[in-house]
Protein backbone atom coordinates (compact mmCIF):
# COMPACT_ATOMS: atom_id res chain seq x y z
CA UNK A 1 0.00 0.00 0.00
CA UNK A 2 1.53 3.47 -0.89
CA UNK A 3 1.56 6.27 1.32
CA UNK A 4 -1.00 7.83 2.01
CA UNK A 5 0.14 11.25 2.43
CA UNK A 6 2.40 11.99 0.13
CA UNK A 7 1.95 12.95 -3.41
CA UNK A 8 3.96 12.28 -6.42
CA UNK A 9 3.87 13.26 -10.13
CA UNK A 10 6.48 12.53 -12.92
CA UNK A 11 8.12 9.60 -13.80
CA UNK A 12 12.33 8.26 -13.96
CA UNK A 13 11.83 8.06 -18.50
CA UNK A 14 14.94 10.24 -19.54
CA UNK A 15 13.20 13.90 -19.82
CA UNK A 16 11.07 13.72 -17.33
CA UNK A 17 11.19 14.28 -13.33
CA UNK A 18 9.88 12.46 -10.50
CA UNK A 19 8.70 14.65 -7.94
CA UNK A 20 7.63 13.41 -4.18
CA UNK A 21 6.02 16.15 -1.86
CA UNK A 22 5.42 15.15 1.84
CA UNK A 23 4.36 16.69 4.74
CA UNK A 24 7.26 18.74 6.15
CA UNK A 25 7.82 20.13 9.83
CA UNK A 26 5.84 23.22 9.11
CA UNK A 27 8.44 25.63 8.52
CA UNK A 28 9.90 25.81 5.34
CA UNK A 29 9.58 23.77 2.80
CA UNK A 30 12.66 21.33 2.33
CA UNK A 31 13.82 20.66 -1.28
CA UNK A 32 16.48 18.03 -2.27
CA UNK A 33 17.25 17.01 -6.34
CA UNK A 34 19.09 14.63 -7.74
CA UNK A 35 20.05 15.03 -11.00
CA UNK A 36 21.54 13.61 -14.27
CA UNK A 37 22.38 17.80 -14.77
CA UNK A 38 22.92 18.71 -11.19
CA UNK A 39 26.04 20.45 -11.99
CA UNK A 40 24.55 22.45 -14.22
CA UNK A 41 21.39 23.06 -13.55
CA UNK A 42 21.03 22.17 -9.75
CA UNK A 43 20.09 25.50 -8.52
CA UNK A 44 17.74 26.40 -11.36
CA UNK A 45 15.72 23.00 -10.70
CA UNK A 46 15.48 23.69 -6.96
CA UNK A 47 14.59 27.51 -8.32
CA UNK A 48 11.71 26.26 -10.18
CA UNK A 49 10.41 23.64 -7.81
CA UNK A 50 10.65 26.62 -5.27
CA UNK A 51 8.55 29.54 -7.32
CA UNK A 52 5.82 26.06 -8.26
CA UNK A 53 5.17 26.11 -4.02
CA UNK A 54 5.02 29.94 -3.62
CA UNK A 55 2.55 30.18 -6.76
CA UNK A 56 0.56 27.69 -5.42
CA UNK A 57 0.61 28.77 -1.79
CA UNK A 58 2.10 25.41 -0.57
CA UNK A 59 4.88 25.45 2.17
CA UNK A 60 5.94 23.66 5.17
CA UNK A 61 6.65 20.55 3.05
CA UNK A 62 9.42 18.41 2.08
CA UNK A 63 9.89 17.88 -1.84
CA UNK A 64 11.87 15.47 -3.68
CA UNK A 65 12.78 15.41 -7.04
CA UNK A 66 14.71 12.76 -8.98
CA UNK A 67 15.60 14.86 -12.53
CA UNK A 68 16.39 13.07 -15.22
CA UNK A 69 16.80 15.83 -17.43
CA UNK A 70 13.54 17.68 -18.25
CA UNK A 71 13.20 20.73 -19.36
CA UNK A 72 11.85 23.70 -17.15
CA UNK A 73 8.00 23.88 -18.52
CA UNK A 74 7.99 19.52 -17.70
CA UNK A 75 9.65 20.92 -14.03
CA UNK A 76 6.61 22.96 -13.26
CA UNK A 77 4.04 20.50 -15.01
CA UNK A 78 5.23 17.90 -12.91
CA UNK A 79 5.44 19.97 -9.58
CA UNK A 80 1.78 21.86 -10.23
CA UNK A 81 0.35 18.16 -10.51
CA UNK A 82 1.79 17.07 -7.62
CA UNK A 83 1.04 19.92 -5.54
CA UNK A 84 -2.65 19.63 -6.78
CA UNK A 85 -2.78 15.90 -5.67
CA UNK A 86 -1.26 17.27 -2.50
CA UNK A 87 -3.93 19.15 -1.34
CA UNK A 88 -6.36 16.88 -2.47
CA UNK A 89 -4.91 14.51 -0.09
CA UNK A 90 -4.99 16.56 2.56
CA UNK A 91 -8.01 18.76 1.95
CA UNK B 1 -6.55 23.40 -41.81
CA UNK B 2 -3.99 23.73 -44.74
CA UNK B 3 -1.24 20.87 -44.76
CA UNK B 4 -2.84 17.92 -43.54
CA UNK B 5 -0.76 15.14 -45.07
CA UNK B 6 0.64 13.47 -41.60
CA UNK B 7 -0.83 13.75 -38.55
CA UNK B 8 1.73 12.29 -35.94
CA UNK B 9 0.06 10.94 -32.68
CA UNK B 10 2.39 11.83 -29.64
CA UNK B 11 1.62 10.26 -25.93
CA UNK B 12 0.24 12.96 -23.64
CA UNK B 13 2.19 11.92 -21.17
CA UNK B 14 5.58 11.85 -22.34
CA UNK B 15 8.09 15.23 -22.09
CA UNK B 16 10.60 14.04 -24.24
CA UNK B 17 8.27 13.22 -26.81
CA UNK B 18 6.00 16.09 -26.71
CA UNK B 19 9.10 18.34 -26.88
CA UNK B 20 10.60 16.79 -30.33
CA UNK B 21 7.33 16.80 -31.67
CA UNK B 22 7.56 19.72 -33.40
CA UNK B 23 11.23 18.76 -35.60
CA UNK B 24 9.53 15.08 -37.08
CA UNK B 25 8.62 16.14 -40.24
CA UNK B 26 4.65 15.96 -39.93
CA UNK B 27 2.10 18.66 -40.90
CA UNK B 28 0.24 18.32 -37.71
CA UNK B 29 1.23 16.57 -34.19
CA UNK B 30 -1.56 15.38 -32.06
CA UNK B 31 -1.07 15.58 -28.17
CA UNK B 32 -2.62 12.50 -27.43
CA UNK B 33 -4.68 12.95 -23.73
CA UNK B 34 -7.07 9.73 -24.30
CA UNK B 35 -5.58 5.82 -25.60
CA UNK B 36 -1.97 6.86 -24.65
CA UNK B 37 -1.91 7.77 -21.34
CA UNK B 38 -2.99 5.54 -17.75
CA UNK B 39 -6.54 6.11 -16.20
CA UNK B 40 -4.21 7.34 -12.94
CA UNK B 41 -2.47 10.10 -15.20
CA UNK B 42 -5.01 12.26 -16.58
CA UNK B 43 -3.86 15.06 -14.54
CA UNK B 44 -0.22 14.76 -14.97
CA UNK B 45 -0.84 14.80 -18.73
CA UNK B 46 -3.06 17.35 -19.52
CA UNK B 47 -0.87 19.32 -17.14
CA UNK B 48 2.19 18.79 -19.52
CA UNK B 49 0.98 18.99 -22.82
CA UNK B 50 -0.22 22.32 -21.70
CA UNK B 51 2.79 23.45 -20.43
CA UNK B 52 4.12 22.11 -23.56
CA UNK B 53 2.21 23.91 -25.83
CA UNK B 54 2.16 27.41 -23.66
CA UNK B 55 6.17 27.22 -23.18
CA UNK B 56 8.18 25.47 -25.91
CA UNK B 57 5.06 26.63 -28.70
CA UNK B 58 5.91 23.46 -31.32
CA UNK B 59 6.51 24.25 -34.55
CA UNK B 60 3.46 22.74 -36.32
CA UNK B 61 -0.07 22.82 -35.78
CA UNK B 62 -1.10 21.01 -32.99
CA UNK B 63 -4.30 18.96 -32.37
CA UNK B 64 -5.29 17.82 -28.86
CA UNK B 65 -6.67 14.78 -28.74
CA UNK B 66 -9.66 15.18 -25.68
CA UNK B 67 -11.00 12.48 -23.69
CA UNK B 68 -14.24 11.03 -25.22
CA UNK B 69 -18.08 12.53 -23.76
CA UNK B 70 -18.83 9.51 -21.91
CA UNK B 71 -15.40 10.09 -19.87
CA UNK B 72 -15.50 13.02 -16.57
CA UNK B 73 -12.28 14.48 -18.53
CA UNK B 74 -13.25 15.68 -21.58
CA UNK B 75 -14.04 19.38 -20.58
CA UNK B 76 -10.78 19.76 -18.66
CA UNK B 77 -8.54 18.60 -21.52
CA UNK B 78 -10.46 21.53 -23.87
CA UNK B 79 -9.90 23.70 -20.96
CA UNK B 80 -5.98 22.87 -21.52
CA UNK B 81 -5.94 22.43 -24.91
CA UNK B 82 -7.41 26.61 -25.47
CA UNK B 83 -5.14 27.69 -22.14
CA UNK B 84 -2.31 26.40 -24.43
CA UNK B 85 -2.70 27.76 -27.61
CA UNK B 86 -3.33 24.18 -29.47
CA UNK B 87 -4.87 24.93 -33.21
CA UNK B 88 -7.80 22.11 -33.04
CA UNK B 89 -9.56 19.68 -30.93
CA UNK B 90 -9.35 15.60 -32.12
CA UNK B 91 -12.93 14.47 -30.80
CA UNK B 92 -12.99 10.80 -29.95
CA UNK B 93 -15.86 8.62 -30.55
CA UNK B 94 -17.86 10.83 -32.76
CA UNK B 95 -20.73 9.64 -33.84
CA UNK B 96 -23.75 11.35 -34.30
CA UNK B 97 -24.40 15.26 -34.81
CA UNK B 98 -25.06 16.19 -31.28
CA UNK B 99 -21.99 14.82 -30.65
CA UNK B 100 -20.55 18.04 -32.31
CA UNK B 101 -22.78 20.59 -30.59
CA UNK B 102 -22.06 19.01 -27.14
CA UNK B 103 -18.53 19.83 -27.77
CA UNK B 104 -18.36 22.86 -29.74
CA UNK B 105 -20.46 24.46 -26.61
CA UNK B 106 -18.32 23.61 -24.23
CA UNK B 107 -15.43 24.82 -26.40
CA UNK B 108 -17.01 28.37 -26.87
CA UNK B 109 -17.71 28.44 -23.29
CA UNK B 110 -14.96 28.01 -22.74
CA UNK B 111 -13.29 30.34 -24.91
CA UNK B 112 -15.46 33.11 -23.58
CA UNK B 113 -14.57 32.06 -19.61
CA UNK B 114 -10.96 32.57 -20.74
CA UNK B 115 -11.01 35.62 -23.16
CA UNK B 116 -8.93 33.62 -26.11
CA UNK B 117 -9.39 35.39 -29.49
CA UNK B 118 -8.18 32.43 -31.08
CA UNK B 119 -10.97 29.96 -32.16
CA UNK B 120 -9.82 26.14 -31.77
CA UNK B 121 -11.29 23.96 -34.72
CA UNK B 122 -12.95 20.96 -33.95
CA UNK B 123 -11.52 17.53 -35.82
CA UNK B 124 -13.87 14.52 -35.25
CA UNK B 125 -12.51 11.14 -35.04
CA UNK B 126 -15.31 8.68 -36.33
CA UNK B 127 -14.71 5.08 -35.03
CA UNK B 128 -17.74 3.34 -35.26
CA UNK B 129 -20.46 1.87 -36.97
CA UNK B 130 -22.74 4.97 -36.33
CA UNK B 131 -20.62 7.16 -37.07
CA UNK B 132 -19.62 6.08 -40.39
CA UNK B 133 -23.50 5.73 -41.28
CA UNK B 134 -23.85 9.46 -39.88
CA UNK B 135 -20.79 10.99 -41.59
CA UNK B 136 -22.52 13.66 -43.63
CA UNK B 137 -24.50 15.01 -40.67
CA UNK B 138 -21.67 15.00 -38.73
CA UNK B 139 -19.53 16.82 -41.55
CA UNK B 140 -22.24 19.57 -42.31
CA UNK B 141 -23.11 19.71 -38.15
CA UNK B 142 -20.39 23.01 -37.49
CA UNK B 143 -18.92 26.00 -39.43
CA UNK B 144 -15.78 25.15 -36.72
CA UNK B 145 -15.44 20.83 -37.90
CA UNK B 146 -12.59 21.09 -40.07
CA UNK B 147 -12.23 17.99 -41.18
CA UNK B 148 -13.26 13.89 -40.38
CA UNK B 149 -10.88 11.19 -39.21
CA UNK B 150 -11.50 7.68 -39.38
CA UNK B 151 -10.73 5.62 -36.44
CA UNK B 152 -10.27 1.94 -37.86
CA UNK B 153 -9.11 0.08 -35.01
CA UNK B 154 -12.30 0.45 -32.78
CA UNK B 155 -14.34 0.49 -35.81
CA UNK B 156 -13.23 -2.66 -37.25
CA UNK B 157 -13.31 -4.37 -33.46
CA UNK B 158 -16.54 -3.26 -33.32
CA UNK B 159 -17.56 -5.29 -36.84
CA UNK B 160 -15.86 -8.52 -35.81
CA UNK B 161 -14.04 -7.59 -39.13
CA UNK B 162 -9.99 -8.54 -39.23
CA UNK B 163 -7.74 -5.51 -39.41
CA UNK B 164 -5.32 -6.33 -42.40
CA UNK B 165 -2.20 -4.17 -44.09
CA UNK B 166 -4.04 -4.57 -47.38
CA UNK B 167 -7.30 -2.81 -45.87
CA UNK B 168 -10.23 -4.14 -47.91
CA UNK B 169 -12.00 -4.23 -44.53
CA UNK B 170 -12.38 -0.46 -44.38
CA UNK B 171 -12.93 0.05 -48.00
CA UNK B 172 -16.83 0.87 -47.36
CA UNK B 173 -15.97 3.26 -44.80
CA UNK B 174 -12.90 4.91 -45.94
CA UNK B 175 -14.93 5.69 -49.27
CA UNK B 176 -18.21 6.98 -47.14
CA UNK B 177 -15.94 9.46 -45.52
CA UNK B 178 -13.54 10.65 -48.42
CA UNK B 179 -17.71 11.19 -50.08
CA UNK B 180 -18.94 13.06 -47.15
CA UNK B 181 -16.04 15.32 -46.77
CA UNK B 182 -15.81 16.42 -50.19
CA UNK B 183 -20.10 16.93 -50.03
CA UNK B 184 -19.21 19.39 -46.60
CA UNK B 185 -16.47 20.85 -48.03
CA UNK B 186 -13.88 19.69 -45.03
CA UNK B 187 -10.75 17.88 -45.01
CA UNK B 188 -10.94 13.63 -45.41
CA UNK B 189 -8.16 12.69 -42.87
CA UNK B 190 -7.30 8.51 -43.09
CA UNK B 191 -6.95 5.88 -40.38
CA UNK B 192 -3.25 5.24 -39.03
CA UNK B 193 -1.68 2.08 -40.58
CA UNK B 194 -1.75 -0.21 -37.73
CA UNK B 195 1.58 -2.48 -38.00
CA UNK B 196 4.76 -0.38 -37.37
CA UNK B 197 7.22 -1.94 -39.06
CA UNK B 198 5.74 -2.85 -42.29
CA UNK B 199 7.14 0.10 -44.03
CA UNK B 200 6.32 -1.56 -47.51
CA UNK B 201 2.10 -2.13 -46.65
CA UNK B 202 2.85 1.69 -45.09
CA UNK B 203 3.61 2.76 -48.34
CA UNK B 204 1.24 0.98 -50.15
CA UNK B 205 -1.51 1.77 -47.58
CA UNK B 206 -0.66 5.24 -48.18
CA UNK B 207 -0.76 5.43 -51.69
CA UNK B 208 -4.45 3.83 -51.66
CA UNK B 209 -5.34 6.42 -49.52
CA UNK B 210 -4.30 9.10 -51.41
CA UNK B 211 -5.95 7.63 -54.39
CA UNK B 212 -9.12 7.50 -52.73
CA UNK B 213 -9.16 11.14 -52.29
CA UNK B 214 -7.95 11.34 -48.64
CA UNK B 215 -6.75 14.87 -47.73
CA UNK B 216 -3.84 13.04 -45.37
CA UNK B 217 -3.31 10.61 -42.73
CA UNK B 218 -3.02 9.75 -38.96
CA UNK B 219 0.31 8.19 -38.67
CA UNK B 220 1.68 6.56 -35.21
CA UNK B 221 5.38 6.34 -35.60
CA UNK B 222 7.49 9.14 -36.60
CA UNK B 223 9.30 6.65 -38.83
CA UNK B 224 5.82 6.58 -40.95
CA UNK B 225 6.27 10.64 -41.63
CA UNK B 226 8.59 10.26 -44.68
CA UNK B 227 6.50 8.18 -46.72
CA UNK B 228 2.53 9.45 -45.80
CA UNK B 229 4.05 12.82 -46.96
CA UNK B 230 5.31 11.55 -49.84
CA UNK B 231 2.36 9.31 -50.27
CA UNK B 232 0.53 12.42 -49.95
CA UNK B 233 2.80 14.79 -52.16
CA UNK B 234 2.36 15.26 -56.48
CA UNK B 235 5.36 13.19 -57.80
CA UNK B 236 7.69 16.36 -60.08
CA UNK B 237 6.20 14.42 -63.13
CA UNK B 238 2.38 15.45 -61.83
CA UNK B 239 3.18 18.64 -61.62
CA UNK B 240 4.94 19.21 -64.62
CA UNK B 241 1.39 17.66 -66.24
CA UNK B 242 0.04 20.09 -64.12
CA UNK B 243 1.81 23.08 -65.29
CA UNK B 244 1.11 22.13 -68.88
CA UNK B 245 -2.65 21.49 -68.13
CA UNK B 246 -2.93 25.57 -66.96
CA UNK B 247 -1.13 26.96 -69.75
CA UNK B 248 -3.21 24.59 -72.20
CA UNK B 249 -6.25 26.03 -70.16
CA UNK B 250 -4.91 29.77 -70.31
CA UNK B 251 -4.45 30.07 -74.10
CA UNK B 252 -7.61 28.38 -74.79
CA UNK B 253 -9.32 31.06 -72.77
CA UNK B 254 -7.63 33.76 -74.15
CA UNK B 255 -8.35 32.12 -77.99
CA UNK B 256 -11.84 32.12 -76.65
CA UNK B 257 -11.69 28.15 -77.32
CA UNK B 258 -14.17 25.56 -75.40
CA UNK B 259 -12.43 22.44 -74.97
CA UNK B 260 -8.82 22.15 -75.98
CA UNK B 261 -6.55 18.69 -75.69
CA UNK B 262 -2.99 17.90 -74.42
CA UNK B 263 -1.31 14.57 -75.44
CA UNK B 264 -4.47 13.67 -77.04
CA UNK B 265 -6.64 14.20 -73.48
CA UNK B 266 -9.45 16.76 -73.73
CA UNK B 267 -8.68 19.10 -71.22
CA UNK B 268 -12.23 20.47 -69.60
CA UNK B 269 -13.23 21.64 -66.34
CA UNK B 270 -12.55 18.61 -64.17
CA UNK B 271 -9.14 18.00 -65.72
CA UNK B 272 -8.42 21.56 -65.18
CA UNK B 273 -9.84 21.65 -61.35
CA UNK B 274 -7.67 18.30 -60.87
CA UNK B 275 -4.16 20.24 -62.22
CA UNK B 276 -4.85 23.02 -60.19
CA UNK B 277 -5.50 20.64 -56.84
CA UNK B 278 -1.91 19.09 -57.70
CA UNK B 279 -0.69 22.87 -57.96
CA UNK B 280 -2.14 23.45 -54.84
CA UNK B 281 -0.69 20.57 -52.86
CA UNK B 282 2.60 21.21 -54.53
CA UNK B 283 2.97 24.87 -52.77
CA UNK B 284 2.27 23.32 -49.54
CA UNK B 285 4.39 20.81 -50.11
CA UNK B 286 7.40 23.03 -51.09
CA UNK B 287 6.08 25.20 -47.57
CA UNK B 288 6.30 22.53 -45.58
CA UNK B 289 10.08 21.84 -47.00
CA UNK B 290 10.91 25.80 -46.68
CA UNK B 291 9.63 25.90 -42.74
Amino acid sequence: MGNTTQASAGTLESNDILVVIAPGNGGEATVSVESIVMKQFGPAIIATIQASLAEHGLGGVTVTAQDKGALDCTIKARMEAAILRYKELHS
Amino acid sequence: MNRCRTMLFMPGNNPGMLASAGSLGADIVIFDLEDAVAQAEKDTARILVRNTLTYLKPATEVTVRINALDTPYWKDDIDAAIQGGAEYILAPKCAQASDVHTLMGAIEEAEARTGTTKKLLLIALIESALGVENAFALATSHPRLTGILLGAEDLTAELGAKRTAVGQEILYARSRIVMACRAAGIKALDTPFPFVTDLEGLAADAAFSAQLGFDGKAVISPHHVHAVNEAFSPTAEQVRWAERVMVVARRAKEEGKGAVSLDGMMIDLPIIKRAERILSRAADTTETCNA
